[in-house]
């Protein structure tokens, strides 16, 4: 009878440890997929922002054609893309979406650099709050972006580590890619420092 | 092999000691208070005259103000500083996400307002960023610190004011949901049933058990529930053993807690140390300089 009892119970644990594995993965996949919302919803403020932006400084820096293009191309680029959940565990589409929106950024870091150079610009309101509705945006999309980051590291360990790489084998999950430095490479090569164009 | 080893755990260390270096990031203070001010710019009397000031607004309307001011936030942004206190701190209340962090990095020069969730609505960035530069600016660039926050604070307050927010809870035992109060009776029915049933027996024990449970329910809500659980206090408390077997032991430890759960365990919260109350963040602000 004990026997039979502790067979039972053996029986019972190795269950549930399988079964505690494949809970974990539902559990940390929608964790992982909540928080890749969090991060679209960000980037999709930060592309509505833009229009206004562009607006705004055409007003008073008509001839800075070239930065206001770069600007509303790539964000022509990024409505563009279809982001489905499928992104997620297609790295190629990952990277893509992350090439579309790192151009975006740095479209628009380089617009508030030459926005610098007009004073009237920097005092209107409209450009004010602009420009503090773009800096939290691009704060939220860090924060966002970290925790993404957090959630696919979680999930990751879980579809690497044993025992529940088997369950992740059965069942098809793979691990996910995340976020990389979006300017690798411009921050492996130091900057160059030039004294001689003094206007 | 064994050099190869040997260069290994050198470079290993040497890793260590470099990450070290690279991450020195400054200390997360623990939060006791309102205000926190590292650098002792303010006065004893500005202190306690902003944390009567947060007090009585979180006393009223449930929202978290904190204000913490820090030297520098070097080699990290001011902006990911805060978050990680904001993280840290949890200012606001669990669900409705209504903590502000005002944070002043004084030898940086650059200040932040870190919203909760809960607020981005009632404080959009756009207002976190005037606060910043047309409310703090000015009256920093003048030395003035106390002014600056003072007057933040005041802004905030009256923004957050307008908001409709759930009501704060005005005491905890009257708050207290029916699930904690379940599990409340039952684990101090258990350890007050172990207490005296070692020292009095089974039946008097028990009627000692429904007597102190009931008297502890009659001083927290009213005497007719305190009657009502005194008598079923007493009940389980009698069929206890019966369950356990063996299970009206004398573990006089065990009951020593049990009568300092029992007694003490309502008044959750207290009042000697503050801290926030489980907000989340999710990097809404403004940052500025001056």
């Amino acid at each position: 009878m004990q026997k039979i009892i502790i067979k039972l119970f053996t029986a019972l644990l190795l269950l549930n440890l399988t079964a505690c594995g494949y809970n974990n993965f539902q559990t940390l996949d929608e964790g992982s997929k909540a928080a890749w919302s969090e991060v679209l919803n960000q980037y999709q403020r930060r592309a509505d922002l833009v229009p206004n932006l562009v607006n705004v400084v055409k007003g008073y820096a008509e001839h800075e054609k070239d930065v206001l293009t770069q600007v509303t191309e790539a964000r022509a680029k990024v409505g563009s893309m279809q982001v489905t959940p499928e992104v997620l565990n297609n790295p190629d589409a990952f990277a893509k979406f992350q090439a579309a929106q790192g151009e975006l950024s740095s479209a628009l870091s380089r617009l508030m650099v030459v926005a610098e150079n007009y004073p009237n610009l920097k005092a209107d309101q409209s450009f004010r709050d602009l420009q503090a509705q773009l800096e939290g945006t691009e704060n939220r999309i860090t924060v966002a972006r970290n925790r993404y980051i957090e959630t696919i590291k979680d999930y990751n360990i879980a579809v690497r580590s044993f025992p529940e790489n088997i369950t992740a084998m059965i069942f098809g999950y793979e691990a996910k890619p995340s976020f990389t430095v979006e300017n690798e490479k411009a921050i492996s090569t130091a900057p160059t420092v030039d004294f001689s164009d003094k206007k | 092999m064994r050099y190869f080893k040997v260069g290994l755990l050198a470079l290993c260390a040497m890793l260590l000691l470099v990450s070290r270096m690279a991450f020195a990031l400054v200390d997360i203070p623990d939060v006791t208070a309102h205000v926190t001010d590292l650098t002792n710019t303010l006065t004893t009397q500005q202190q306690s005259a902003l944390e009567s000031k947060l007090a009585a607004f979180e006393a009223k309307k449930g929202s978290q103000i904190a204000v913490l001011i820090v030297s520098t936030t070097q080699p990290e942004d001011i902006a990911q500083y805060s978050m990680r206190v904001a993280e840290k701190w949890q200012l606001g209340r669990e669900k409705v996400d209504d903590g502000v962090l005002v944070l002043v990095a004084k030898d940086d020069r650059k200040m932040r307002i870190e919203v909760g969730y809960g607020l981005e609505g009632a404080i959009p960035d756009v207002y976190a960023k005037r606060i910043v530069s047309d409310v703090m600016r000015p009256r920093f660039k003048q030395g003035d610190y106390y002014g600056g926050i003072d007057a933040s604070v005041d802004t905030l307050i009256s923004i957050t004011d307008g908001e409709a927010l759930p009501a704060p809870e005005v005491n905890q035992s009257s708050q207290m949901s029916g699930d904690n109060a379940l599990a409340l009776f039952f684990v101090g029915t258990l350890f007050l049933t172990m207490f005296f049933h070692g020292i009095l027996g089974r039946f008097f024990g028990s009627a000692a058990t429904g007597g102190v449970m009931g008297g502890a329910a009659a001083l927290l809500a009213a005497t007719s529930t305190g009657i009502g659980v005194g008598i079923a206090a007493f009940l389980v408390s009698i069929i206890l053993p019966s369950i356990f077997t063996g299970g009206g032991g004398s573990r006089r430890s065990g009951g020593y807690y049990g009568g300092g759960t029992s007694s003490g365990g309502w008044s959750g919260g207290g009042s000697s140390s503050w801290g926030g109350s489980g907000g989340d963040f999710g990097g809404g602000g403004a940052s500025g300089d001056w």
